[in-house]
């Protein structure tokens, strides 16, 4: 993997790029023709080398450059960060995945040693090196859940399991697709997924509920989830919408492939040891149009997957303002030809 | 599934009818972390057949370097209890699933009320370890048939100090349910893990006195209960098998080589459900997770606990 850090922006200028490689590694999320939502939940236990599977927690080139826009918005904003008070435990087990993921994952980058609950914390892509005490609130900057989230890639909501039920009580969301952690705080499963148009009718969380009161330490899990937006911004949150919504109608047959950016969701949730929560990530992906068709067989795919994509999930992902001209930019590139099924590249 | 290979460290006799184990496990790394009320299923092999019993977690959930579980010797035990009392000694190895909680400790309680009959003492152990840990305002009860069988009295009055009230029926000591249901404030949780008719009275009196459902919370194991022989399709890949008396459906199915999923293996956390095709006969629910309404229906069965009095039961697997 390209480990060259980038300095890029997410905002004003939009700097940010992918390189050959990222684009390769992209977790593209369409096997097939065509889109309907499914549970499409597997192990989350490694993945091809290189990939972004391959660890539990990905890091890649846009590492630095992410944690600064996420420091960014916390400046503006302090409540992108909230964290209930019954959460406590769940913040140091939220310290130790990613402490422990990360340096056991990428150990030139990230160390960890420990001496009993004496831990000494050293991030180099950051500049970061923290002695403290595990469990001792007060030895750390902050709140232990902000410390380590602020040095992480994606959202992260930890999720206190009760009542045979999942409440969205600790998170740390800025680079999130138009929803609001201060507004699905404390929030249940099923309330926070009521906006979801087509997937309660299939029964779907009600089955994807129950696997997750069921989820086990140790047997972390993923799915993909995906949307559009218009430049590569990864705060599109509501409270910004004045900043970003505009950009919507931006979109020009001469702009497409540049604005219009494929964002996927790596979604992975890990059962918490001592809080008994459950931690689940949203690691964005951006890839524009014109990074896609870089292969064809991904522009082709992308050309079918839209033209077939059900009217309520175009409306529910906000893609109604630019969809047709994102087809009608695919369409010289897709000669029918039959694809299997799968989402390589080539 | 994630698997864990222990040994036993020691066995130590509690009172005349309980041991208790201290697994390491055989790595020499500490074990994963857990929370108070978690259990793990113990894998045995029994003359050449698995069986796998869930056991909870005691002692402090701070301190992993091992685990602790004790078993209480069933007189009409299916062997597990019986192997684990007679045959494992200290360096016998062992297998054991990664710890699970289906009886985790509500963090917005305001008080918590633990209720354990005999060997149900034993998930409140790591429980009462994790509320002294976090402060919360608790009582422990504990009932138990006379004094020779008060399993860990002396660590629990250190551990609880003032909390914890000790009932011993062969001197005439009750527990008075309603009672204590009735003298608690608003946001109290009571839990409550021990003999049947135990958890049954204490759910029926905390509906009776208004309780919300939700602060009323139980664990139960039970062992698959021996039943006669029948015999199980599987609907998706054709194979038949045929369950004996002494044997669970779910034991039955792995033995011959299918991967049904499973979780506590005592017909508590439902995770074993499968879809009933078929039956030309009755299923025998003994399961905690379905309602009645459920049983009654007959479209779901449990198999680590449930079995049918039948000559065919189809299920979707």
């Amino acid at each position: 993997m390209n480990m060259a850090f980038k300095q890029e922006t997410f905002r004003d200028d939009y700097t940010y790029h992918n390189s050959a490689e990222a684009i390769r590694r992209f977790p593209f999320p369409f096997a097939e023709d065509e889109y309907m939502y499914s549970v499409n939940i597997e192990q989350h236990n490694g993945g091809e080398p290189g990939s972004v599977f391959e660890h539990a927690i990905d890091v890649d080139e846009h590492y630095v450059a992410e944690c600064e826009d996420r420091r960014i918005v916390l400046e503006d904003d302090p409540n992108r960060y909230i964290a209930l008070p019954h959460m406590m435990d769940a913040q140091w087990d939220m310290v130790e995945l990613v402490m422990e993921s990360l340096s056991r994952d990428y150990p030139d980058l990230f160390q960890l040693t420990r001496d009993g609950d004496n831990w000494h914390w050293i991030n180099q892509p950051l500049g970061i090196d923290q002695k403290f005490v595990f469990g001792d609130e007060a030895t750390l900057p902050m709140q232990p859940c902000e410390y380590i989230t602020r040095q992480v890639q994606g959202d992260w909501i930890i999720l206190d399991q009760r009542d045979d039920d999942l409440f969205a009580d600790l998170g740390m969301v800025t680079s999130q697709a138009d929803w609001s952690m201060a507004f699905d705080a404390g929030m249940s499963f099923k309330e926070w997924h009521g906006p979801v148009p087509q997937a309660n009718e299939l029964g779907i969380f009600d089955r994807a509920l129950k696997y997750l009161l069921h989820l086990q330490y140790g047997s972390p899990v993923r799915r993909l989830n995906w949307t559009m937006t218009i430049n590569p911004r990864l705060d599109t949150s509501p409270e910004n919408y004045p900043f970003w919504g505009p950009d919507n109608v931006s979109v020009t047959p001469d702009n497409v492939g540049d604005k219009v950016h494929l964002r996927v969701e790596l979604q992975a949730l890990f059962r918490l040891p001592r809080s008994n929560a459950i931690a689940f990530s949203v690691r964005g992906y951006l890839a524009s149009i014109n990074d896609l068709t870089t292969y064809p067989r991904w522009a082709k795919r992308l050309h079918r997957v839209l033209t077939n994509l059900h009217p309520d999930l175009s409306e529910y992902k906000g893609l109604d303002n630019y969809r047709q001209m994102v087809i009608d930019h695919l369409a010289p590139m897709d000669d029918g030809e039959e694809l299997a099924l799968g989402t390589q590249p080539e | 599934m994630s698997i864990l290979d222990v040994k036993v460290a020691d066995v130590e006799q509690v009172t005349e009818v309980v041991k208790h184990f201290t697994l390491v496990q055989e790595n020499g790394e500490p074990l994963p972390h857990f929370s108070g009320g978690s259990h793990v299923v113990v894998s045995m092999n029994i003359n050449g057949r698995i069986h796998r019993n869930p056991y909870s977690l005691m002692g402090s959930t701070a301190n992993t370097d091992s685990y602790h579980i004790s078993v209480r010797k069933q007189e009409n035990s299916r062997g597990g209890s019986k192997f684990m009392h007679e045959q494992v000694k200290p360096g016998t190895r062992l297998q054991i699933t990664y710890p699970v909680n289906l009886f985790a400790i509500s963090k917005l309680g305001h008080r918590h009320i633990l209720i354990a009959g005999g060997i149900g003492i034993t998930p409140f152990m790591s429980q009462i370890a994790d509320l002294n840990r976090l402060g919360y305002d608790y009582e422990l009860h504990y009932a138990y048939r006379s004094p020779e069988h008060g399993a860990f009295r002396e660590q629990l009055e250190e551990m609880c100090g003032k909390r914890v009230h000790f009932y011993i029926d062969s001197k005439g000591e009750r527990l008075d349910i309603p009672a204590l249901l009735k003298q608690q404030p608003l946001g109290t949780h009571v839990y409550t893990c021990g003999p049947e008719p135990m958890v049954k009275a204490l759910h029926l009196h905390a509906e009776n006195l208004g309780w919300p459902e939700n602060h009323v919370h139980s664990e139960e194991f039970t062992a698959p209960p021996v039943g006669d022989e029948f015999t199980v399709e599987l609907a998706q890949s054709g194979i038949e098998v045929t369950v004996p008396g002494d044997m669970s459906m779910l034991e039955a199915m792995e033995e011959a080589g299918a991967e049904p999923p499973f979780l506590c293996r005592g017909g508590a956390c439902g995770r074993c459900e499968l879809e009933v095709v078929s039956c030309d006969g009755l299923i025998m629910h003994n399961d905690h997770y379905l309602s009645d309404h459920e049983k009654a229906e007959g479209r779901s069965i449990m198999p680590c606990v449930s079995r049918a009095k039948c000559s065919k039961l189809v299920v979707n697997l």
